[in-house]
């Protein structure tokens, strides 16, 4: 009878098993910050003369002037809260088609492949890079800040939108569809239930994102609170943009308490 | 069960009545605010670009093409510093994450009065503030270049990483610290040996699923001189070079497509 020898201490088990790749991980991350710090080549000397200015810059930010543009920080806040809502409902509205289309187990193959790919080439491109392009197209103003944030809003709503079709209760569908519904009655019945609780959580939280994403749409001139934002810098209105960055900040508080606050009552 | 009587005959209805005509009035509000905002952004819009977007379109999509492929070997290095402001930014954030969610935890949070409160407010200014508009503040405090890119993404991504960090502290089982602090363990002890080993998975998921989103928001901080490829993009925009736009479009595809799928078949591994 052979005995097994008991450790008599005990260690904390790692979290990648294998050793070997654990330390080939390891080296593989070591060798590429070393290559990656190496090339990033920060002039020091700039930033040491940078941060003087950087203090005076970042003073100059206090304290917050809120008045002496309210009436364009009001009409900018108007136009992020236009585009916002309009952007959402229209990009939701987009999504669902092509959310439905890019669900494994509801589309044939063509059509899976193609509203996936439609979602990835959406999801691809920051909102920056797409407003740059909208408003070249449309110009200036909010038109293109709206078409830049429901673009973004398909990308986003649709791929969640698919992967939750994915994840559905197969049983349920099957039981509706043994009743005889027809394509509709089925989608209506058996799988918007079990999606809806979530994605009106999702909307709520893509309302709160458009908002955000709308003050930085301006910056290339997709109006909105951005274009704001981007005039005070110009300016070197510095108090002003501080201003309009701490009702940012305010508004985005606000908008996340309250779509939480409506994502529990919803579930 | 909401069922009605039509002439002798039980018909099911999905819902009562009175919850129908509520989730009609819904409809109707939502399609009312839609409406209104949709009427401001129109009297704010030049109507006469708009309908001569398809003609600008097509123009443009007939300038950039054929891509120009020479142009790779200016990219491949502004490649490089995209996906180092990615790497490092969110490296950095996830470093400063950790004590931020730390404070911010209800169930690990040295004092609920006064840490609480400064961590909730510093993970919701981090969160509110694009990186964009990080960026454009810190090329003018460190200069332009990739090091301001990566404080940017760092700044921005504390917040995201904190967030879901101290939701997974939060909901930790209570069981296992308090086997540990029964052995004895001293505080520092009890985190090492029954909080980190329960977060680490989550941890791991929400380093990698940051660094994932970052890569698509680094290609753009260029715009603003902090370093990376929208930098080319920006230039070539400017310079009406058009083949290489359609190249650097190109390129950021093909970069956000591979690092999303890095990142889901690292997330896959691991949970």
């Amino acid at each position: 009878m052979t005995t097994i020898a008991i450790p008599r201490t005990w260690k904390k088990p790692p979290l990648i098993k294998n050793s070997y790749i654990r330390w080939g991980l390891g080296l593989a991350a070591a060798i590429y910050l070393t290559l990656a710090l190496g090339t990033m080549e920060v002039n020091w000397v700039r930033v040491a003369g940078g941060l003087p200015r950087g203090q005076r810059f970042l003073a100059r930010f206090f304290p917050p002037d809120f008045f002496s543009r309210w009436p364009e920080i009001l009409e900018g806040l108007n136009e992020s809260i236009w585009m916002t809502i309009t952007s959402t409902v229209v990009g939701i509205a987009i999504s669902i088609p092509i959310g439905l289309g890019a669900a494994k187990n509801l589309a044939p193959k063509p059509v899976y492949l193609f509203c996936r790919g439609i979602l990835a080439i959406s999801r691809s491109f920051q909102e920056v890079i797409i407003a740059i392009f909208m408003v070249k197209l449309f110009g200036f103003g909010p038109f293109a800040g709206f078409l830049t944030l429901s673009i973004a809003t398909v990308g986003f709503y649709g791929k969640l939108l698919a992967e939750d079709i994915e994840d559905i209760d197969p049983s349920q569908a099957e039981a509706v569809k043994a009743t005889g519904a027809n394509w509709f009655q089925w989608l209506n019945y058996s799988i918007q239930p079990q999606v809806l609780p979530r994605m009106i959580g999702l909307g709520l939280y893509r309302l709160d994102i458009n908002f955000r994403e709308s003050a930085i749409v301006g910056i290339v001139g997709g109006g909105g609170i951005g274009a704001t934002l981007n005039t005070a810098f110009d300016r070197y209105e510095l108090d002003s943009a501080a201003a309009i960055l701490l009702i940012i900040i305010g508004i985005v508080m606000a908008v996340e308490y309250t779509s939480g606050y409506v994502r529990k009552w919803v579930q | 069960m909401p069922v009605v009587q039509k002439s002798g005959l039980k018909v099911w209805h999905r819902r009562e009545r009175n919850k129908q005509f509520v989730i009609w009035a819904g409809y109707l509000i939502v399609t009312v605010i839609f409406v209104l905002c949709w009427q401001q952004i129109s009297e704010k819009t030049v109507w006469f670009f708009v309908l001569d977007a398809p003609r600008q379109a097509v123009d443009m999509a007939s300038r950039m093409v054929p891509v120009k492929w020479s142009y790779m070997d200016v990219l491949w290095s502004a490649l490089w510093d995209t996906i180092n402001i990615a790497t490092l930014g969110t490296a950095l954030a996830v470093l400063l994450a950790i004590p931020t969610a730390y404070c911010a935890a209800r169930n690990t949070t040295p004092s609920l009065f006064l840490a609480r409160p400064i961590a909730l407010f510093v993970i919701v200014a981090s969160r509110s503030i694009n990186s964009l508009i990080w960026a454009l503040i810190l090329v003018a405090i460190v200069g332009p270049g990739v090091f301001a890119g990566v404080i940017a993404i760092g700044l921005r991504s504390i917040g995201f990483c904190a967030k879901l960090l101290y939701e997974a502290i939060e909901e930790i089982d209570e069981n296992q610290v308090e086997a540990v602090t029964a052995t004895g363990a001293s505080k520092a002890q009890v985190t090492a040996y029954s909080i980190v080993p329960q977060i680490l998975p989550a941890f791991a998921g929400i380093s990698v699923f940051r660094w994932d989103i970052n890569i698509r928001e680094s290609t753009v901080l260029g715009l603003v001189g902090a370093g990376g490829i929208g930098l080319q993009l920006n230039a070539s925009i400017t310079n009406l070079a058009w083949t290489q736009v359609s190249l650097i479009l190109l390129v950021i595809i093909a970069t956000v497509v591979l690092s999303e799928w890095v990142s889901a078949k690292v997330r896959h591994a691991m949970i």
